[in-house]
């Protein structure tokens, strides 16, 4: 038998992103919640928790990465270091 | 499909390129079938020792003196059980199941720490086992948070944090019994006797006779040698165990000036190899009650299943 796989996301304190931690196997999203708590915030680690199932999420390819993040390699004008202002000028 | 355009051996350098700059080698990413192989191996292995690590000690809940020490054992017990999550969760990324790691596990395929080979006598050796078998995890963990595979040193990142109260308790849970009474003092050598030589076994056999070694250390799955490793666990454990005041039992060890290192005797490598291969003290019994708890969680399993299917079906 196989259970399906969730990925698990943490937020650590509020204000805070959630980041991934891990993933398991649950029967369902609120099992999966379950077993997330008592798998990866044995100590305060979480003040809330997402999970998804794996086969849900979308992903970039890692071998495409070039031609896929291409089109943002070659505007440098897109950064704050591109422009050059002198010295004297202050706060920007 | 992914299609490269790349010869395997084009292939090989890059990856080896990407190993020896530090870059995490990550799931998706091209790698050779013996570096999958080999973690496969090696995190499966190391799941599967988190997982039988917990009957030893599992074997004195019951029996814990106080219901303060119960508490802490049990949370230590269970802290093994999500050890064992964490790894087989980086296995899986490899494209190996949990049921096919299982099933190797009870044909005998796959191999776990043979420390847990050994039977817990008495309480003191619950104590000895979170202070020397603890650690010597702890240091051969350290040096795998560095492996070159994204998800497994992810996984030891989250299990060096947590283990460190595991080694803690069990030195704290001895300081009493080491201070305590003669019988204490006798229970608490007694276990030291005999987890010391079964604990230095945990690092492997000699660098010079170890087969996974070379390549290992050249893909950085392992980033330090057993016998390295095997040092640096003597040489911290030699000042805690003079603290305590129990012998260590080997008469070869002591303090090399020149090599700024302990001195210590030769392991008993038939022992080691009897253990490895099957015949410990508890080997048939730790498989066994293993088999055992997953057909008696069948039925949980079963409800679970129904009950997802009934909910879908309304
Ligand atoms: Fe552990
Ligand atoms: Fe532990």
């Amino acid at each position: 038998m196989k259970l399906p796989l969730y990925e698990v996301f943490v937020r650590s304190k509020r204000g805070l992103d959630h980041r991934h931690v891990g993933s398991l196997h649950a029967e369902d999203g609120g099992q999966a919640l379950k077993l997330a708590r008592d798998c990866y915030t044995r100590r305060g680690e979480g003040v809330s928790i997402w999970v998804v199932r794996s086969g849900d999420i979308v992903a970039s390819q890692e071998e495409d990465a070039a031609s896929f993040f291409d089109p943002s390699d070659d505007k440098p004008y897109r950064h704050a270091t591109f422009y050059r202002l002198p010295p004297e000028v202050k706060n920007l | 499909m992914t299609e490269y355009r790349l010869s395997d051996g084009e292939l090989e350098a890059a990856f080896q390129q990407r190993v020896d700059e530090e870059r995490k080698i990550e799931p998706k990413d091209w790698m050779p079938e013996a570096y999958r192989k080999n973690l496969i191996r090696q995190i499966s292995q190391h799941a599967h020792s988190e997982v039988i690590g917990m009957q030893p000690e599992g074997n004195w809940i019951t029996r814990a003196p106080t219901l303060k020490r119960k508490m802490i054992l049990l949370a230590k017990v269970q802290d093994e059980a999500g050890h064992g999550l964490y790894l087989y969760g980086a296995a899986e990324t490899l494209g190996v199941t949990r049921e096919e790691m299982i099933q190797a596990l009870h044909e005998g395929r796959a191999k776990y720490a043979s420390i847990f080979n050994y039977p817990t006598l008495t309480w003191a050796d619950v104590g000895v086992i979170g202070w020397l078998v603890d650690s010597a995890a702890i240091v051969n963990q350290i040096s795998l948070q560095r492996t070159s595979y994204g998800p497994y040193s992810r996984a030891m990142i989250r299990i060096c944090k947590e283990e460190s109260f595991h080694q803690r308790q069990g030195f704290e849970m001895l300081m009493p019994l080491a201070s305590g009474s003669p019988e204490q003092k006798a229970m608490a050598q007694d276990a030291m006797d005999r987890w010391w030589w079964p604990t230095l076994m945990m690092f492997g056999p000699h660098d010079s006779d170890s087969m996974h070694s070379a390549k290992s250390m050249q893909w950085k799955i392992k980033r330090r040698s057993n016998d390295e490793l095997r040092q640096d666990f003597v040489d911290q454990t030699v000042p805690q165990a003079e603290y305590l005041d129990l012998a260590i039992p080997d008469p070869d060890l002591k303090w090399n000036e020149e090599r700024g290192h302990y001195d210590f005797g030769e392991i008993d490598w038939d022992e080691f190899w009897a253990v490895v291969s099957g015949d410990g003290l508890c080997n048939r019994e730790r498989l066994d009650r293993h088999g055992e708890a997953h057909r008696e969680g069948e039925w949980v399993r079963e409800a679970m299943r129904a009950y997802e299917e009934k909910r879908q079906s309304t």
